[in-house]
């Protein structure tokens, strides 16, 4: 069998499952629609949270940033697990037992005002709606790369699927293929790890065989990594960082907005009790992990490859890597691997010093030019776009067809699980909290669920539309979805539970504080609205006000909401009895299962 | 009714107390361990590195797991203690 052939066997399988489910888990109420029925065991949510959580950029773009960056990468790691912990101790059991369908929901009721309703209602539809593009861009890449087919077309096949089982099923179908989707994807991503580490180290956990010795040199494979690299001027893999300001906030920036995007927290709404909230959000973490812990090992492995793919003797136990540098790979003698990704473009090989040898190495390294025209080199001949490690995994390891189409399947699954639980927080807060609860609150059962249908079609047609047309800024809009998630929507949710003296006038002041503050920052840099040439200054680090990126800020605006909250409700009146109460009544799980049918 | 208050804001406070004292350990591990304090703990090897890079990639992780489902089950005790279980 071609593997045409097999990839299109293994996506075609998983597509079948996921109608199969969209099929059997149709949404026969709006609470069904909603949070699926609220009945969904709390590891089964767990499962469906970690899909629900980890994106195409989790799954294919991760591990080449960690590869890239080393531990300077790390926030990314951290930021999006640590996440995790705020979520299960500050929002999640409070925000189940208020027991209502939205986050805007929420906001609305707790701050007794349909301004901070909208305000709540417009950053979730923007933060989900720069999100959902990434999504749908990064499937089309996988359709493009595994079936062959063009991009316009993988984008409408997988706006066609999910239109499937959201439209028809909500979030009961969504979780239930959530929940399949998470098991395509973790065996995609574990399988071709395990063979790597095993290559590399003997030991088939990666987590262990990152910190074990690398079996060809007999040095611990972090200490051999470091040495290649130096050989060749680039910094050291596990260097440290000088900025630790900014790699403090960054990590912060995306802890807060992990808890604070609307579809991560509307799915601890779908478990049956108080705590089985903070259990969910626990397993998540323990599902989340299952690949947030491979990936580094996946990353530092797939650099060590890439490194000793090109200078073959620097594997070994060597004293000197000068003959290993001399003797870098000949490029007619590439392996396969290489010969596949040049075809799309995203390896590129210029032979500068027409030695017919690759030369990689990192040529913007001014101490280093001495010692690269030492050795003849011309500059570094060898382009490999982060992307790729992931996906090329199985074919480094020359592993079975089969692994392939996997992957394939596997990608797929992280982009579609992640758009269809985007779709819904987006679907939901226009038919619910903007038609039901703003403009027409008359509207019945059957009304409202043809409305969140519309505004799921809706949703879905807007997304294919941005996925085929991304604007030039596609890669910039996750530091404006978490911004607006973590300067805005999380000190909101956390000050409407623990304080109950915050009025609507702080927290609407706070929000719109927060929110203004984090955009003014990031089109500063990045330019207005993301259009480039507008940007005030340069986008270096000299520029950056204290040295913090415009992708760090996000926690300083969360900093400027709480400071402006407080101001402002200390200045002005206390919240009504009736919304005191409300607090009371969502700090304790007690009742919890009644508050559900509203 | 009173004693229903008080019971409510005793449960409460326990429950920002172990709040507290949880986000301090996530605090130490990520952006202690990890980041800030990493060079004093640099005398420390792990396979190959230092404590500090291991932190940032794997401890840090494991450590919140760990928080959660300590946060939790301790929190089913005081729901029980408070009798404000579900």
């Amino acid at each position: 069998m071609s593997q045409f052939a097999i990839n299109l066997l293994f996506v075609g399988a998983s597509f079948a499952l996921y109608i199969g489910i969209a099929v059997w888990a149709r949404a026969g109420s709006t609470k069904d629609f909603y949070v699926a029925g609220g009945g969904v065991h709390p590891i089964t949510n767990g499962m469906a949270t970690a899909a629900d959580w980890m994106s195409a950029a989790s799954f294919i773009s991760m591990a080449g940033l960690l590869a890239s960056g080393g531990y300077a990468n790390s926030s990314f790691l951290m930021g999006w697990t640590g996440g995790y912990v705020i979520l299960a101790m500050l929002l999640a059991p409070y925000l189940r037992k208020f027991g209502k369908f939205t986050v805007p929901d929420f906001i609305g009721d707790r701050f007794y005002s349909n301004t901070a309703r909208l305000v709540a209602v417009i950053c979730l539809v923007v933060a989900s709606v720069t999100y959902v593009i990434g999504q749908m861009t990064g499937a089309g890449v996988a359709f493009s790369r595994f079936l062959e087919v063009s991009n316009t077309w993988g984008i409408w096949i997988a706006a066609f699927i999910v239109f499937l089982y959201a439209v028809f099923g909500g979030m009961k179908g969504i979780t239930y293929t959530q929940v399949a989707q998470y098991v395509v994807l973790i065996i995609a991503y574990t399988i071709p790890a395990v063979f790597i580490a095993m290559q590399l180290t003997g030991n088939p956990i990666p987590m262990f065989g990152m910190f074990s010795t690398h079996t060809e040199s007999g040095l611990p494979l972090l200490t051999k990594l470091n040495a290649v690299l130096n050989e060749l001027g680039f910094r050291d893999y596990t260097a440290d960082v000088d900025n630790k300001l900014n790699m403090v906030l960054f990590t912060l920036s995306l802890m807060v907005g992990t808890a604070g995007l609307p579809h991560v927290i509307i799915r601890f709404f779908t478990v049956p009790k108080v705590a089985d909230a903070r259990w969910s959000a626990g397993w998540a973490l323990v599902f989340i992990a299952l690949l947030y812990l491979t990936a580094p090992a996946v990353a530092s492995m797939a650099r060590l490859n890439l490194m000793t793919t090109v200078y073959p003797q620097a594997a070994g136990q060597v004293e000197s890597y000068e003959d290993a540098m001399d003797n870098a790979l000949i490029y007619e003698e590439r392996p396969e691997w290489i010969r596949t990704w040049e075809e799309t473009g995203l390896i590129t090989f210029t032979d500068r010093n027409n030695d017919g040898r690759v030369q990689l190495y990192n040529d913007g390294n001014e101490d280093f030019a001495d010692t690269a025209e030492a050795r003849g080199w011309e500059g570094s001949e060898l382009s490999v776009n982060n992307d790729i490690l992931v996906l090329a995994n199985p074919e480094i390891a020359n592993l079975p067809p089969w692994v392939i189409g996997l992957i394939a399947a596997g990608g797929i699954a992280a982009a579609l699980s992640t758009a269809a639980g985007l779709l819904l927080a987006i679907s939901s807060a226009i038919s619910h909290d903007l038609i039901k609860t703003m403009i027409n609150p008359k509207i019945s059962e059957k009304g409202e669920m043809l409305a969140a249908r519309i505004s799921m079609g809706g949703a879905i047609l807007l997304a294919t539309y941005l996925g085929l047309n991304p604007p030039g800024f596609a890669a910039q809009t996750v530091a404006l979805a978490f911004g607006i998630a973590g300067a805005s929507l999380f000190p909101a949710l956390m000050m409407g539970i623990f304080s109950k003296r915050m009025n609507s006038k702080g927290a609407i002041a706070g929000m719109l504080a927060g929110l203004l503050c984090t955009l003014l920052y990031i089109f500063t840099y990045l330019g207005w609205l993301f259009i480039p040439g507008t940007n005030m200054l340069p986008n270096t680090a000299e520029n950056w006000i204290f040295g913090v990126s415009p992708l760090s800020f996000g926690a300083v605006g969360a900093m400027i909401n709480f400071a402006v909250a407080f101001a402002v409700s200390s200045a002005t009146e206390e919240p009504p009895q009736a919304i005191q109460d409300l607090v009371e009544s969502v700090r304790s799980p007690k009742g919890a299962g009644m508050a559900v049918d509203h | 009714m009173a004693d229903d208050k008080s019971n409510a804001a005793a449960y409460w406070k326990a429950n920002v107390r172990l709040i507290a004292g949880c986000l301090v350990v996530w605090a130490f591990v990520s952006y202690g361990c990890a980041i800030l304090f990493r060079p004093l703990l640099a005398g420390i090897p792990v396979g190959g590195t230092d404590l500090g890079f291991w932190f940032a990639q794997q401890g840090s992780i494991l450590t919140f797991i760990v928080l959660i489902f300590f946060y939790a089950w301790k929190m089913n005790k005081l729901d029980e203690k408070f009798g404000l279980g579900e």
